[in-house]
């Protein structure tokens, strides 16, 4: 079994992010950085696939060289081979990242064999394409289901779960197949601190790959108008218990 | 010239999302001086027809084929794509839901254009100029697009929906798309009803509990009102740090994340650790003796109060209430 | 949620453990029209209480430290917010046994329960710990872990029941205004905030990490910066969650590796001093909304952590398997010289600080600024090593703050010699005869920002000449050489000249300039032109503040020579009490006059050679000051001779233009070349020759718990003028024989149990009976040593201490306490053990 999980580096703010003078990039002098939430949760959940199945997962980014730290995140937790998709610029557009990422991953198969599965985060944390994984499927010609929070194998097919109201909705994909992956579907692992230190030590094959911007370009980033919102007091003490339950009702959780 | 508005029905009931993306695009495309249609896929359409001609659809395309009888994003994508192709349009949009930027995505990436998810306000032109969201809605980005074909989305609630000051002609025009064995890779095969037990992270209705609630046994009362909103108990880290939870009940930066419609977040002082797993509730409701308190200033809601008066209180009503 | 008031008493700033103790304890002193605010949350405003990890060590060398610290771990225990886990220094390495042999020493000193454990016996209280790469521990069983939130929360309810406290969170300060007071004194007036401006008298700041830039808002500042601390948050450890408990075994500190394991429930902190310093400026410190945890709990930096985690895992195996659940780069204060910074701020009147003060400290220091702002000094100890106002402008800097913090950051578990110097930031401010002892190959020892030479490597043959040796143990004689003995012996011999430019000279000049000394001073400072006296300077309470010599320079005008230590405090002091009505100008006059010392019995005939005046005990007594010109190579230079000895042998400070300083100094070496005159340091002059003469030392036996009857130095009478102190200073002399007295003691075996020679360095030994217990006064002040050093003309190690007065009989056998070895010593006398009768000093 081999897996391949496409991860991005993004800023891990607070509540409130600040943009650059200039208004490309958000600004990071404060903040530490991450793996998009969705992705982290796809990392664990191939690191648990090939657990079972004695595989073998390979984390691919693309990013500027400091996405190394994410990378080796991804050792730490169990990946077992890490690629970097060096780039100088703060980020690339969908059509253009999704371009290089489908030429990365048709060299990597070519020297290493096809990959099983490739899981996607849904989306981004930061930009928020919805988009990147449906193209490279596109492109390598493989199904792809976004949205999932449930994977089984069975056969060489994988029967994905997605989360509808109330329920799931099951999808049959056979593989080769490509899955977009929420948060939620497990609860992703902490490194611990021999993984930690194991994967200091881990090869991160970097390789240059370009491909051509895509029509979407960016001109500026800027925060919405704040909404002040005030809390509303329901009362004090156990008197408040009748405007709590109206509440309660109003918002439809009192079925 | 066309724009093609993606609409999706359950049984003839257009949702509300639907109605939206109709009034953004009878808008967009007034100012792009083209022809607002939408696009509808699947049996049973019919009675959504007099809602879209009222939303502003001069023209209803509505798609059928075996493959179409429930949702699969390959089949759908496949299916806007030819549409698109056959009708000559110049834009598509869909609102920006998970089924609405899936098929998007696949759509321009069959026809090789750009999409642009969750725009809030769009400027059409030569190129067009729009505003989109970024970090589920903490940025705003000003993008511009450059395109043969446009695919955008409009961001859920970025506009309300309302109808057209003259209902459209509403011509309907059906569509059998050409689908082969690759779009029937990834058709819904199975729907599951939940029925397991609701998880922290999952359930609708979150009762939390902090160092304020003083026991193990305190736990009890807020058992009690989870049980009758047909919720669960999570609690703080201070609380798994005293014993009186699992850990698996901590709600924060190392528990769990949770996103109920309400999060009532009793003797809570909202650590910043804890804040981070709760911010995703839909609203909270702080109870809390400190009015001052962190959760209580950050809380849509607050009764400021000792829980273990509230809570108790709060449970009687709700069984009063229900006889 | 009261209304935002537009006046108050006092504002504090900062709700943390520090601003929410004040104001519990300025509530506990009367204070009414408290507020307090904070811009973050409560009960977590999002400062470095927030994610400190609450355990209290009790033990520390330095005893503001220490005291205060055990003060705030008794009022955590009186709050029940407090659990005694106890905890275990463990050692690596022989270099840190050995340490934990002075912290048993320090453990005694302050009556703290502690045990030197072999590594099997740490085992048995931490059964995880792998004993195969630990030499011993030191455990000690009331360390404690606090819940410091809850304190603060607790304090501020207090605050707000019983005087009316108003707590606004949430309430930025955007700035902090002054008017000009009486006689132009800058004074705090008023809070701006984003919820409304506040009149008040006074302002504390207490915004820890963020407390400079509040006080740069006022024109003020506190020398503090930003420090990272890495912690990570491990976990889940079965063997900890079995004890379903907060904490349920003793914390560990892995001192070789700057490493500490502290339980927290289920998992394990590991904090670490280790990594290299990460400084930040205040303004790179998000806002509690832009901050993705807290804004002190800043992105966590794995690879510096990365050497601690393994030396982690190699202490306590467990930890590999465990998770990294959570992990931060904390901020926290540091200050040039490690010490917090508490006290009015010099630059603005009614301006406090409460800052650098971590939780461990927290309610004690808080008790300290209270008692400091109703009765005009603390009460509860002494605080001077705190005082914000002993620092220069030279150490207010980013560049100073910083070096200090990147060159200490790493000793905050290190072994740190009392003497031991810094390496960065030096020759900040240096005499005009630098060059010239650099030549000398001096070495220099930094008294705040000044240089001294502690002794002369020229002098190396004075070793052999008097037959010297090095310390067998490298411990004692780490920045310490037998030259100094050498340099000592010369001048009883010979004489020794001895650079003193680092005083600290003020003049008083006006119409009320005497009368002003003298309401500072306890002696008379209303003498005949020409003459000087020596005086404790008191504290409302009658314990010293300081002591020095003061000079009647003229009718209006009284100069003032201090300590470099204590100049800034005293300058400050000078300048609060002074009157506003503009009969009294200050002026610091230091970089203007230089000063030299020159004393021994060849000291009259080599300052003979360049003056016809009289020198004898006629023409220059002693304790007067007299002008003379001298020749300096052909050059008159106009220099004041002030015949006063530190040293115990004849001779003078001479006081002339510091630029004339090389001249003098060229001409006192040449005239004393066939005299035996050497280049002198401050190891004779501020040591080895004061103990002998059993001279007092401000910061060391000085300080505001004493008073000048314990201290020896209350005079037969006292002067009719008011001065500070004065009430207090009449009601301990009411009340007779005071209760402690200082004295000198020898040490009769310097022989250790390994059979060597060691040599106390005056860092607060205990004093013990035979038996081996404590001393302690009906005050609760331990007798330990504060000041030691050996006494080559004496020949005994001397030390000198506080005995309760029953002890002070000359011959009583005590011991003391040194390295956890114990060493018989004998009072010797509450003065001088060398020439008692000051023979050689006045003849």
């Amino acid at each position: 079994m081999r897996i391949l999980v496409c991860v991005k580096r993004v800023p891990a703010p607070g509540s409130r992010i600040n943009v650059t003078p200039d208004g490309h990039a958000v600004d990071t002098a404060h903040l530490g950085f991450t793996t998009s939430p969705h992705e982290e949760c796809a990392v664990e959940e191939a690191v648990q696939i090939a657990e079972q199945y004695d595989g073998e997962v390979t984390v691919l980014t693309l990013g500027p060289a400091e996405s190394d730290e994410q990378l080796r995140y991804a050792a730490s937790v169990g990946a077992h081979k890490l690629v970097l998709i060096p780039i100088t610029e703060v980020d690339w557009d969908p059509q253009r990242t999704a371009s290089a990422l489908t030429t990365a991953i048709a060299d990597i198969e070519a020297a290493d064999g096809p990959f099983d599965l490739i899981l996607f985060g849904n989306e981004s944390a930061d930009t928020g394409g919805f988009q990147v994984g449906i193209r490279v499927a596109h492109a390598l010609e493989r199904p792809v289901v976004n949205g999932i929070k449930g994977i089984d194998l069975t056969h060489g097919t994988a029967s994905a779960r997605r989360e509808i109201d109330g329920g799931f909705e099951v999808y049959e994909v056979p593989m080769p197949a490509v899955l977009g992956i929420k948060e939620g579907i497990n609860l992703p692992r902490y490194p611990t601190m021999k993984g930690r230190l194991a994967s200091k030590k881990a090869e991160v094959s970097a390789t240059a790959v370009e491909a051509l911007t895509g029509g979407q370009t960016r001109v500026r980033l800027h925060r919405p108008v704040e909404q002040v919102s005030e809390t509303l007091i329901l009362g004090t003490g156990p008197e408040a218990a009748p405007a709590v339950v109206d509440l309660l009702e109003e918002l439809g959780v009192l079925s | 010239m066309s724009l093609l508005v993606l609409c999706d029905h359950d049984r003839g009931t257009l949702d509300e999302a639907s109605l939206e993306a109709l009034t953004f695009g009878r808008d967009l495309a007034g100012k792009a001086e083209i022809t607002c249609e939408a696009v509808v896929i699947g049996a049973g359409a019919d009675a959504a027809l007099d809602s879209l001609a009222a939303h502003g659809a001069e023209q209803v395309h509505l798609a059928g084929h075996d493959l179409l009888t429930d949702y699969g994003p390959e089949a759908w994508g496949e299916t806007l794509t030819q549409l698109v192709r056959s009708t000559g349009a110049t834009a598509v949009m869909a609102c920006g839901t998970d089924r609405g930027n899936e098929v998007l995505a696949h759509v321009a990436a069959r026809l090789d254009e750009p999409f642009v998810a969750n725009c809030t306000d769009i400027t059409p032109g030569d190129v067009w100029t729009m505003t989109r969201v970024q970090w589920g809605g903490s940025l705003l980005e000003d993008t511009t697009l450059d395109a043969g074909i446009r695919v955008v989305s409009v961001t859920h609630h970025a506009v309300e929906a309302t109808p057209a000051d003259r209902p459209a002609e509403g011509s309907v025009v059906l569509f059998t798309p050409d689908l082969g064995a690759e779009a029937a890779r990834t058709v819904v095969r199975d729907r599951v009803v939940l029925t397991q037990g609701i998880t922290l992270a999952t359930s609708p209705v979150v009762v939390g509990g902090g160092r304020g609630v003083g026991s193990e046994d305190g736990f009890a009362q807020l058992e009690d009102l989870a049980g009758a909103l047909g919720g669960v108990v999570g609690c703080s880290r201070a609380v798994t740090n005293n014993g009186w939870r699992p850990h698996s009940d901590q709600v924060g930066q190392t528990g769990t994340r949770i996103a109920p419609d309400i999060y009532i977040a009793a003797g809570i002082s909202g650590a910043i650790q804890h804040w981070v797993g709760a911010m995703a509730a839909k609203n909270i409701l702080a109870v809390n003796t400190d009015g001052e308190a962190n959760m209580v200033a950050k809380a849509g809601y607050a009764v400021i109060g000792d829980l273990h008066k509230v809570i108790p209180a709060i449970t009687e009503e709700i069984a009063r209430r229900r006889g | 949620m009261s209304e935002f008031p537009n006046r108050a008493n006092v504002v504090v700033i900062g709700a943390g453990i520090v601003g929410s103790c004040l104001v519990g304890h300025l509530a506990r002193l009367g204070w009414t029209d408290i507020v307090l605010v904070d811009k973050g949350p409560l009960p977590n405003p999002g400062g470095s209480t927030g994610h400190a990890s609450n355990f209290i060590f009790p033990v520390d060398h330095n005893k503001e430290m220490a005291l205060l610290g055990e003060q705030s771990a008794n009022q955590f225990r009186d709050m029940e917010l407090s659990v005694d886990c106890g905890g275990i220094e463990v050692a690596r390495s022989e270099e840190r046994m050995e340490e934990l042999r002075r912290r048993m020493t320090s453990a005694r000193a302050w009556g703290i329960e502690a045990h030197l454990l072999s590594p099997a016996e740490v085992k048995e209280l931490v059964p995880f710990i792998n004993d195969e790469v630990i030499l011993g521990g030191f455990y000690c069983p009331t360390v404690s872990v606090v819940d410091s939130l809850e304190t603060g929360t607790t304090m501020r309810r207090e605050a707000i029941d019983t005087a009316g406290c108003q707590v606004f969170a949430n309430t930025e300060v955007l700035d902090i205004e002054t008017v000009e007071g009486d006689g132009g004194v800058t004074t705090v007036s008023r809070v701006v905030t984003d919820k409304g401006t506040i009149s008040t008298e006074y302002v504390v700041i207490a915004c820890g990490v963020w407390s400079n830039r509040l006080a740069n808002m006022a024109g003020a500042t506190i020398p503090l910066v930003p420090t990272v601390h890495q912690m990570a948050d491990v976990g889940p450890i079965d063997i900890l969650a079995e004890t379903n408990n907060e904490i349920g075994y003793p914390v560990v500190r892995d001192m070789d590796s700057f490493c500490y394991e502290r339980q927290s429930a289920g998992s394990m902190e590991v904090g670490s001093y280790g990594h290299r310093a990460i400084l930040h400026h205040p303004d790179e410190i998000p806002s509690n909304e832009e901050a993705a945890l807290s804004p002190t709990e800043m992105p966590f930096t794995p690879d510096d952590f990365d050497e601690q985690m393994e030396q982690a895992i190699e202490l306590m195996d467990m930890l590999g398997e465990a998770e990294i659940r959570y992990a931060i780069n904390g901020l926290l204060s540091l200050t040039p010289d490690g010490m917090p910074c508490l006290g009015e701020t010099t630059e603005v009147r009614n301006l406090w600080s409460a800052a650098a003060v971590w939780v461990k400290e927290g309610p004690g220091m808080a008790q300290v600024v209270a008692e400091w702002m109703t009765y005009g000094y603390p009460r509860v100890i002494d605080v001077h090593g705190a005082d914000i106002s002993r620092f220069y402008d030279g150490e207010r800097s980013d560049e100073h703050i910083w070096s200090r913090a990147n060159e200490s950051f790493i000793k905050t578990y290190g072994i740190v010699h009392p003497q031991e110097q810094w390496g960065g930031r030096r020759n900040i401010d240096v005499g005009p005869y630098f060059s010239r002892q650099q030549d000398l190959d001096a070495m220099f020892f930094q008294a705040r920002t000044w240089e001294r030479p502690q002794w002369f490597g020229s002098n190396a043959d004075l070793v052999e000449r008097y037959g010297l040796e090095e310390r067998p143990v490298e411990w004692d004689n780490r920045w310490w050489s037998p030259i100094t003995v050498g340099e000592h012996l010369n001048l009883r011999e010979n004489c020794g000249l001895v650079d003193l430019s680092a005083f600290q000279v003020y003049e008083l000049e006006g119409p009320g300039a005497v009368a002003f000394a003298d309401k500072l001073a306890v002696n008379k400072v209303d003498v005949a032109v020409g003459r000087s006296i020596y005086t404790p300077w008191l504290t409302p309470d009658g314990g010293f503040h300081s002591d020095l010599t003061m000079m009647r320079m003229g009718e209006d005008r009284v100069r003032i020579v201090t300590g470099v230590f204590d100049g800034g405090r005293d300058e400050f002091w000078v300048r609060k009490y002074m009157p506003t009505d503009g009969s009294v100008t200050f002026r610091n006059i230091t970089r203007q006059v230089t000063t030299l010392g020159l004393w021994g019995p060849n000291a009259p005939a080599v300052l003979g050679q360049l003056t016809d005046q009289d020198l004898s005990q006629n023409g220059s007594s002693y304790g007067s000051i007299i002008p003379i010109q001298l020749d300096c190579g052909g050059k008159m230079v106009d220099a004041s001779l002030f015949r006063i000895s530190y040293v115990g042998d004849t001779g003078w400070e001479v006081y002339a233009d510091w630029d004339n300083g090389p001249a003098l100094w060229d001409a006192v070496m040449s005239a004393g070349a066939d005299l035996g005159i050497r280049p002198t340091g401050g190891g004779v002059y501020g040591s080895s020759g004061r103990l002998e003469k059993g001279y007092r030392l401000m910061g060391a036996e000085l300080e505001s718990e004493y008073n000048p009857l314990e201290a020896g130095l209350a005079r037969p009478k006292v002067k009719a003028a008011d001065f500070i102190g004065k009430e207090a200073y009449l009601a301990a002399r009411e009340k007779g024989e005071p209760e402690a007295v200082m004295t000198v003691l020898t040490v009769e075996d310097q022989t250790d149990s390994h059979g060597r020679r060691r040599f106390m360095q005056g860092g607060n030994e205990p004093i013990l009976t035979p038996d081996g217990n404590r001393i302690v006064d009906s005050h609760g002040r331990a007798s330990r040593v504060t000041s030691a050093g050996f006494g080559p003309s004496v020949g005994k190690h001397l030390l000198m201490a506080y005995l309760p007065r029953e002890l002070v009989v000359p011959g009583t056998d005590l011991q003391v306490m040194y390295m956890n070895d114990l060493y018989p010593v004998t009072v010797a006398s509450t003065g001088a053990v060398f020439d008692a009768d000051d023979t050689r000093m006045k003849s």
